[in-house]
């Protein structure tokens, strides 16, 4: 049994294999100890080969025998798994976002993350839900609803909890507020996937594809289709677990 | 050794050079610990290197202590910024030219109380280091020659003089003839101002000396980084920065003859297959902007991933070493026009056209046997920033890994930066 196990800033996720299919996968949140929720989740298997990803990489070396790979390697196996010839990656998870370019036979040729800043990524799209008292999922649906465009300006995830107090200051309803976010996620995660050259096609992984509306958005902004895997949080412990 | 290294104090030394003493005072103990940490726990050191451990040990002591002595015999000690400046000149007249480029985040506060946050980390680094009294190298300079080589860096020098005086040298931003004439108009006055200390004329065999001198000191760091380009690497990156970084504050001669003894060492290690990494270890070439002391965090980010750093084309690296003065002139005049073409090769992204950095790095990165190019830019740079678009491309444009990244000396982003340069290591090693 091969096992992936990826500790992402906001939630652990792992994917057992077995002669190449999938057995179980699962996701709990990282929680302050996050060495000891993912030891618990490897417990039942004690013989499997394991390989862990995200943030939480180094720090379950300390505790296992395992190996370990960035998260870039971990969803660019991953993708590929699941759309053989996808080149262009976005990952967007809880603190970063990245884009990966691999070449005809699966190799990364290059890469981008974001630096220290939270801007477009997972967290930022929560603290926004939560200034407008929306929950994840109906944060999506209220964007859709919205009928103006209010610009956001800020990318900042600071700046922009204040923009977005000063836009309800001035009686904008919240879901063109929401709307303006998601539009403003969708336009900074593009100019990152232009900014890597010419691509035909994206594959949209990690917590934050699960968002439909911002799929949408992203796609009508890139201008080609966007492929989202059928759970894309675990794309990262998927490609963990095929590398062990 | 390891175990007895102790970065010295002095206390009684300090309160006479005006430092804040009870804030200082904890610093020997900090850089003790993190210099354990980051060198002394490599493996297969050059035996040589102990020298510059003991350089460090009197970064805040031994080493000071000489330059006060010398400044109380009536030599000058002027403190710089950039390496436009031409120490040649300094050490022509018998003085001593220290790098005063900050590499902390601990002074950064205290910069942050008059200048704007969003500039340059070094910048503010070594300004907070004058305003806090926390750097006894600072306290101890004459004057301060700062230059105009960018925005942050000419603005702050008009504040910093409020504190020590500071003159400003023009560097012109482009390569025309007639930025030469200003360029040794300047140069000229520079050689002024340190004869004003000393009171007397800086003469042609003097000039001759002092271009002798660094000659041989910028000699020495090219047969070093020559010889740590052999693969595999007898010597780490993070050894050699240290060196680079000593390049800026140690004695000339002596640092040079230490250089060459480490020289000869790596030279038997090279023939009896000693190194510190294996063949098959991943080499970065890293480039861009300078890591002033004690700024480890890339290469040590770099080492502990499994990479060895094989060079450094950055002012910390090749571009203060790459180029030597050509000897031999008829006089002054000549001497000053040699010497102003020599510093005119160096290729600072603050010029405008610079292919010729763009040609350099490629060219470092064939001679060092690198595997992929880091690109090293320190936030709020805009030139070097801005040229890593055309570093990029020519990268690319030759199948060369390459990755580029910009930071602060802030330990927040070590998290990000680890999985970046883990993944580009990936990259490389396909």
């Amino acid at each position: 049994m091969q096992i992936g196990i990826d500790l992402g800033s906001r939630t652990i996720k792992t994917v057992a294999l077995q002669g190449g299919s999938m057995l179980s996968r699962t996701v709990v949140e990282s929680g302050f100890e996050p060495h000891r929720q993912a030891l618990q989740l490897l417990a039942d298997h004690p013989k499997a080969r394991v390989v862990a990803t995200g943030y939480g990489r180094h720090l379950m070396q300390q505790h296992a025998e395992l190996d370990v790979i960035t998260e870039i390697k971990a969803h660019a196996l991953g993708a590929r798994h699941l759309f053989p010839h996808c080149r262009t990656i976005l990952d967007v998870g809880g603190q970063d976002c990245k884009v990966i370019q691999l070449n005809e036979s699966g190799r990364i040729t290059s890469f981008q993350m974001n630096d220290k800043c939270a801007a477009g990524t997972g967290r930022f799209l929560e603290m926004m839900a939560v200034s407008l008292g929306y929950g994840m999922k109906e944060f999506g649906s209220a964007a859709e609803k919205a009928e103006g465009a209010t610009p956001i300006n800020s990318m900042c995830a600071v700046f922009a909890e204040s923009e977005v107090v000063s836009l309800k200051n001035r009686g904008v309803p919240p879901e063109e507020i929401a709307r303006a976010v998601h539009l403003a996620v969708a336009s900074r995660l593009s100019a990152m996937v232009s900014k890597t050259g010419e691509f035909t096609h994206l594959v949209f992984t990690g917590g934050v594809a699960n968002s439909e509306t911002l799929v949408r958005m992203l796609e009508k902004a890139v201008g080609v289709p966007v492929m989202v895997p059928q759970d894309p949080s675990i794309t990262g412990a998927l490609g963990a677990a095929l590398h062990a | 050794m390891s175990s007895e290294f102790q970065v010295k104090s002095d206390p009684e030394l300090w309160e006479k050079l005006g430092m804040d003493v009870p804030r200082f005072s904890g610093m020997p103990t900090m850089l003790t610990n993190a210099y354990r940490g980051i060198f002394l726990s490599q493996k297969n050191r050059p035996e040589a290197m102990a020298y510059f451990d003991t350089m460090v040990e009197n970064i805040h002591t031994g080493r000071i202590r000489e330059i006060v002595d010398a400044k109380e015999s009536g030599k000058p000690v002027i403190g710089t910024f950039c390496v436009y400046v031409p120490e040649e000149l300094v050490v022509a007249a018998g003085g001593i030219c220290i790098g005063l480029c900050g590499g902390a985040q601990g002074s950064i506060a205290d910069a942050e109380k008059i200048l704007p946050r969003n500039i340059c980390p070094m910048v503010k680094s070594a300004f907070g280091f004058k305003v806090g009294k926390i750097c006894p190298y600072f306290q101890v300079v004459d004057l301060v020659y700062g230059e105009t080589t960018c925005d942050a860096k000419k603005k702050t020098w008009e504040l910093l003089d409020r504190y020590v005086p500071t003159h400003v040298m023009e560097i012109p931003q482009m390569k025309r003839e007639r930025d030469k004439v200003l360029w040794v108009e300047e140069v000229k006055e520079f050689k002024t101002a340190v004869e004003k200390i000393t009171g007397n004329t800086t003469d042609f065999d003097a000039i001759a000396g002092g271009i002798r001198t660094i000659n041989a000191k910028r000699a020495a760091l090219q047969r070093l980084n020559s010889l740590r380009h052999h693969n595999p690497s007898p010597i780490s990156g993070k050894d050699m920065l240290l060196i680079e970084q000593i390049a800026f504050y140690d004695e000339p001669v002596r640092f040079a003859k230490k250089v060459h003894e480490l020289c000869d060492e790596l030279d038997r290690r090279i023939k009896d297959g000693v190194a510190v990494a294996p063949k098959s270890t991943p080499r970065i070439l890293v480039s861009g902007t300078p890591m002033a002391l004690p700024n480890w965090k890339l290469h040590h980010i770099i080492e502990s991933s499994g990479a060895v750093v094989v060079n450094e084309e950055s002012c910390i690296g090749t571009r203060y070493y790459k180029d030597l003065i050509e000897e031999g002139s008829e006089n002054v005049e000549q001497q000053l026009e040699r010497l102003t073409e020599r510093y005119m090769k160096i290729d600072c992204s603050c010029f405008t056209p610079n292919d010729d950095r763009i040609d350099q790095v490629i060219r470092e990165y064939e001679e060092s046997a690198a595997e992929g190019v880091i690109d090293y830019c320190l936030q709020f740079c805009h030139t070097y920033n801005i040229e890593a678009v055309k570093l990029r491309e020519a990268c690319e444009k030759r199948g060369i890994p390459f990755m580029a990244i910009e930071t602060d000396y802030s330990p927040d982003d070590v998290g990000q930066l680890q999985t970046r340069v883990e993944a580009f290591i990936e990259q490389i090693r396909g």
